[in-house]
């Protein structure tokens, strides 16, 4: 390379060697603008450099998807010519520096991301993890988080109708705000970004572009220092009002032949939006940079380039077809300007004042994006710790009330009554339970949809813990009756330049690629969210699995509450006593320890299949899946969730049996692949059980009022239900 | 006739009316943008929930200056039926079509979920099909339904029997800790003097459909739709 | 010319946000603080060139839209 003139001081978050890539490609010295352009394509939350390698070797196929990862959500078909749309991302650092603008902004950008494929967006989920309650940022951040995800959803009209709350210390300086849309279209009006053509009319349409965010992803893509509550000018403000608008505007023209290609403007704004459908296309895209719509004066074309601000969108139309799309537009008083044209050259060309001020060939840009194959250490395994080695109390009850009243399990009604979560009449199961139903407007047929992690699983065991993430949410969507079908994750770590956190990544994603391999349930879209770090202390490793199922007939969803007394209870699966890892062997030993449980595919497969069948049949009146806490947790959370009768007194449970193992192992322990059930009709539920060889193992019986678990005093619900419903309300007033 | 059905910049609960009303009364209501400054021939006319302009300035203000608000309060002061859900009541309110104003929710958050309301009124156009003292259980979803009236105006609803819906326990008590935003004596809606118009921040489009957890909205659209066809 | 505009709830009127922000400002450790009221402030550009018919102007848009007079005060100030 001839290039001697000297190295700009600022390489805006690109290293040595990826500059001298750039060298090579442009055959030149790149201006501020073009070095931008490379920044932020080449930052790890647009090129996914420390993860791909990896990300590649995850199942993405199956005969029901339509589109898998690349664009910008996932398409599986539903039947009937419909498809659900679906993704989940990540607004981790925006939502710590601004609790309610990150995560409303987070909620605005996933649902652009499915209404940009052509669907209408019918659910939003979440998942959002918080440092230890006793943090003196906890509760500012949690009531500013809850706040922006409701204030866009509901006044965007999309129902919030599931998601995760969780504490840990490790999230003190690093929250997560994972945002999640389900999205349904039908599949013969799907859109995709490649702007494939040439002499084709480019369209901006939306909000005006100010400077808002201006190397938000490079935020993404870089560890916090103390000075992060600097940080706030670059955080983008939402508008859910104008994104409503956008919405319909959107759906109008799609309902229209004119659209070639369409783009959401999210995290790099203009440059990613254009650099994707130019890649994809296989052609040049020229802008006039004077012609983009600007809220402020003065802005350089670095800036118009590079901002974020929200609600934006970017086509490619039909040549002809500009004057009846701004109309659609204008009806709906959204700026609409043609700002360039496809072309034959394959570069990304900028135009100020008439003059070229950026010349970037798009495929050296795109395709020499930096891919890393990180060095990383496999986490040391850990022993497996058998339940008699931890303590158990004379009255297990006590337990019992101290982790359903405590953070960990309270009840999350204080987050979702905050979320509209009723809006657009289908949603059949409401947040609470396992997973919600949404019903496919207009038919009979249902959505089911949840989202699950548990971290201390995946810090102790990256393979295990990834496919029990993948396991539970697949579990969840089982249990109210729906077939799974596809995934989206989002993988939240800290700084992948350490071998261990990478040694995490690369573990998680071995273990989710193996669920999902065995329960057919491929991955279709995802994110990726690394340096979540601050000061060197990383976040536990959060993969967050969000996962979607099809049920024919909503009227035959089953919720996890006791509906009637004297019905049988029963478990689903083998109950081996796991107390590895386990809640109750923290709230014992103030320590996570030793092994996860393990994850049996084969028997996880086998047990859901079993369970949905008997839903199908209308044998079963609840079914719960058993999580965090164990058995004693997932009765007490199916007795708490009945509704008081008129009486007034609650449906309870007696349950009758004497483990054969440790009792609190039983009572508590978390192995995997499990279901609560309840029938009037037991003999049809052993009948098939065994006929599935699968376990299942009738323990009791509901009776009004109270619950009695092994080595427990009887408790009565009305109690547990106050208690479990006081500890959040209590934490948030307290500020 | 059909039913007509406002549709503003940032509605969002049209739809979930529309369905309702076509299932009481067999056929879909007219979707009429606020553009328009003529209502098509209708005997009811629903101001729908949402986010009319993004709630920006106070919530229903800028929608109850919109071009069909002057057809909707001439039909209004005709006697024609008009009913405003959540956004609805709102933007009654700022349009003088019904007293009093929606604040911000005392919690200041927020809040959706199922509440019971009791029937103060079963004369009505709106609410024939429940009797007087009845118990509903419908969900509330707003952040601003906190009612508020002047103390002349309080005292010439209760004189006047314009208070429609009180929120309530399951026994129908009337009770501080069954009222869910702050409301001035428990008001969940109100109709005006002459009784032909209805604004109420709970949602009995949302509680219509057994498959949704319930039916106890479903009655005031089968008396609309009687009504109407009549 | 410019308008200033200064929206405040009528006195008598509960308002839960001032509240809010009082008890935020004591948890702060600020002492003495006996009341907080919050309102909202709106700046307007106008073409006109003469302040009392530009005051007359926008006391309309108070009236029409800006305030809601059952419950809001409104200040106007027009600054050349």
């Amino acid at each position: 390379m001839s290039n001697t003139e000297p190295r700009p001081e600022d390489l805006m978050g690109l290293s040595d060697g990826e500059y001298d890539t750039i060298l090579d490609i442009m055959g030149r010295t790149p201006n501020f603008t073009e070095l931008g352009i490379f920044s932020v394509m080449w930052s790890e939350h647009c090129s996914y450099k420390s993860s791909k390698k990896w990300l590649k070797t995850l199942p993405i196929d199956g005969p029901q998807v339509i589109q898998g990862p690349g664009e910008n959500a996932g398409v599986v078909d539903i039947g009937d010519g419909q498809a659900a749309i679906f993704k989940i991302e990540s607004h981790n650092h925006p939502s710590f520096i601004e609790p309610y603008q990150g995560a409303a902004t987070g909620v605005g950008g996933i649902l652009r991301d499915v209404f940009t494929m052509g669907a209408r967006p019918v659910a939003n989920l979440n998942a959002l993890r918080f440092g230890s309650p006793d943090h003196p940022k906890t509760r500012h951040l949690v009531g500013g988080v809850v706040a922006g995800v409701g204030g866009y959803g509901n006044c965007i009209g999309v129902p919030t109708v599931g998601g995760e709350v969780n504490f840990d210390p490790s999230y003190n300086g690093n929250i997560l705000v994972n945002a999640m849309t389900v999205g349904i279209a039908s599949t013969d009006k799907i859109f995709y970004s490649a702007a494939a053509g040439v002499g084709l009319p480019v369209v901006y349409v939306g909000s005006k572009t100010g400077r808002d965010g201006i190397h938000g992803a490079t935020m993404a893509s870089a560890e916090f220092a103390d000075d992060a509550d600097e940080k706030r000018p670059t955080v983008q403000v939402g508008d859910p009002f104008t994104e409503k608008l956008l919405l319909e505007a959107c759906l109008e023209l799609m309902a229209t032949d004119a659209i070639v290609a369409i783009q959401d403007m999210g995290a790099a704004g203009l440059t990613s939006s254009s650099v994707e459908m130019a890649s994809k296309g296989d052609v040049g895209i020229e802008l006039d940079i004077d012609r983009v719509p600007q809220r402020e004066t003065g802005m350089s074309a670095y800036e118009i380039m590079l901002s974020e601000s929200q609600e934006r969108m970017l086509m490619v139309l039909h040549p002809g077809r500009e004057d009846m799309a701004r109309k659609i537009f204008e009806k709906w008083e959204l700026d609409f300007a043609v700002i360039g044209v496809t072309n034959d050259s394959g570069h990304l060309t900028l135009l100020e004042g008439g003059e070229t001020s950026a010349d970037i060939p798009v495929p050296p840009l795109v395709a020499a994006a930096p891919e890393y194959d990180r060095p990383w250490t496999p986490t040391p395994p850990r022993p497996v710790i058998n339940a008699t080695e931890i303590d158990a109390p004379d009255d297990l009850g006590d337990v019992l009330t101290a982790l359903i009243g405590g953070p960990e399990l309270c009840s999350r009604r204080w987050v979702w009554e905050q979320y509209d979560h009723m809006v657009m009449g289908d949603t059949v199961v409401r947040p609470g339970g396992d997973a919600a139903l949404v019903r496919v407007h207009g038919t009979g047929k249902g959505l089911a949809m949840a989202t699950d992690c548990s971290p201390r699983y995946v810090f102790a065991n990256p393979i295990e813990g990834g496919r029990q993430a993948v396991a539970e949410a697949w579990r969840n969507v089982t249990a109210v009756g729906a077939t799974p079908l596809a995934v989206t994750n989002n993988l939240n770590f800290g700084n992948p330049e350490r071998p261990e956190i990478m040694g995490q990544l690369v573990g998680s994603v071995q273990g989710m690629g193996e669920a999902c391999e065995a329960l057919d349930c491929p991955v279709v879209s995802g994110n990726v969210s690394l340096y979540n770090e601050t000061n060197g202390s990383g976040i536990l490793p959060t993969p967050v699995i969000g996962c979607v199922g099809v049920m024919a007939d909503v009227a035959k969803a089953v919720t996890s509450e006791f509906k009637a007394v004297g019905e049988t209870i029963f478990v689903i699966g083998e109950t081996q006593g796991w107390l590895g890892c386990s809640l109750y062997q923290r709230h014992m030993t103030g320590d996570v320890a030793g092994a996860p449980p393990p994850v049996n595919l084969e028997a996880e497969r086998k047990n859901g299949d079993l369970v949905r069948h008997l839903i199908a049949d209308g044998v079963l009146t609840a079914c719960h899946d058993v999580s965090d806490g164990g058995l004693a947790v997932a009765i007490t959370e199916m007795a708490m969730a009945s509704e008081a009768s008129e009486k007034g007194a609650e449906i309870g449970a007696e349950i009758n049996i004497s483990p054969d193992i440790a009792t609190h192992g039983w009572a508590f322990g978390e192995d995997q692949g499990r279901y609560v059930v309840t029938s009037s009709a037991p003999e049809a539920v052993s009948a098939a059980a065994a006929a599935a060889g699968v376990p299942a193992r009738a323990i009791g019986m509901t009776v009004a009022a109270t619950l009695t678990l092994p080595s427990t005093r009887p408790i009565s619900v009305a109690e547990l239900k106050a208690l479990n419903e006081r500890w959040l309300p209590d934490y948030m007033a307290a500020g | 006739m059909p039913a007509a059905v406002i549709v503003f910049p940032g509605s969002n609960c049209d739809r979930d009316v529309a369905v309702a009303l076509e299932a009481a009364s067999g056929r879909p209501p007219a979707m009429v943008w606020h553009q328009e400054s003529a209502l098509p021939p209708s005997d009811l006319i629903v101001v729908p929930g949402g986010f009319s302009y993004g709630d920006y300035l106070r919530s229903g203000a800028m929608a109850a200056h919109s071009p069909i608000m002057r057809a909707v309060t001439a039909r209004a002061n005709a006697g024609t039926p008009v009913l405003g859900i959540c956004n609805g009541f709102q933007i009654l309110a700022e349009a003088g079509l019904l007293p009093g104003i929606l604040m911000r929710n005392a919690s200041l958050k927020f809040v959706c979920r199922d509440v019971d309301l009791r029937v103060e009124r079963a004369d009505t156009v709106f609410t024939s099909a429940y009797t007087q003292g009845e118990v509903l259980r419908v969900p509330v979803a707003h952040h601003d339904g906190n009612y508020f009236a002047d103390p002349d105006t309080l005292q010439r609803l209760q004189d006047g029997g314009q208070i429609a819906f009180r929120y309530c326990d399951a026994g129908g008590n009337v009770t501080a800790a069954a009222n869910p935003n702050g409301s001035i004596e428990n008001i969940a809606g109100i109709v005006n003097a002459a009784g032909n118009v209805l604004g109420m921040m709970p949602h009995p489009e949302r509680l219509a459909d057994p498959l949704l957890g319930g039916t106890d909205g479903a009655p005031m659209f089968t008396a609309l739709a009687e009504a109407i066809a009549a | 010319m410019k308008a200033r505009i200064h929206i405040t709830l009528k006195n008598g009127v509960l308002d839960p946000q001032g509240k809010a922000i009082q008890q935020a400002l004591t948890g702060l450790a600020f002492d003495g603080v006996e009341e907080v009221r919050q309102g909202k402030y709106i700046e307007i550009e106008l073409a006109a060139s003469d302040t009392e018919a530009a005051r007359a102007q926008v006391a309309d848009m108070c009236e029409k839209l800006l305030a809601n007079t059952v419950i809001e005060n409104y200040d106007i100030e027009i600054v050349a």
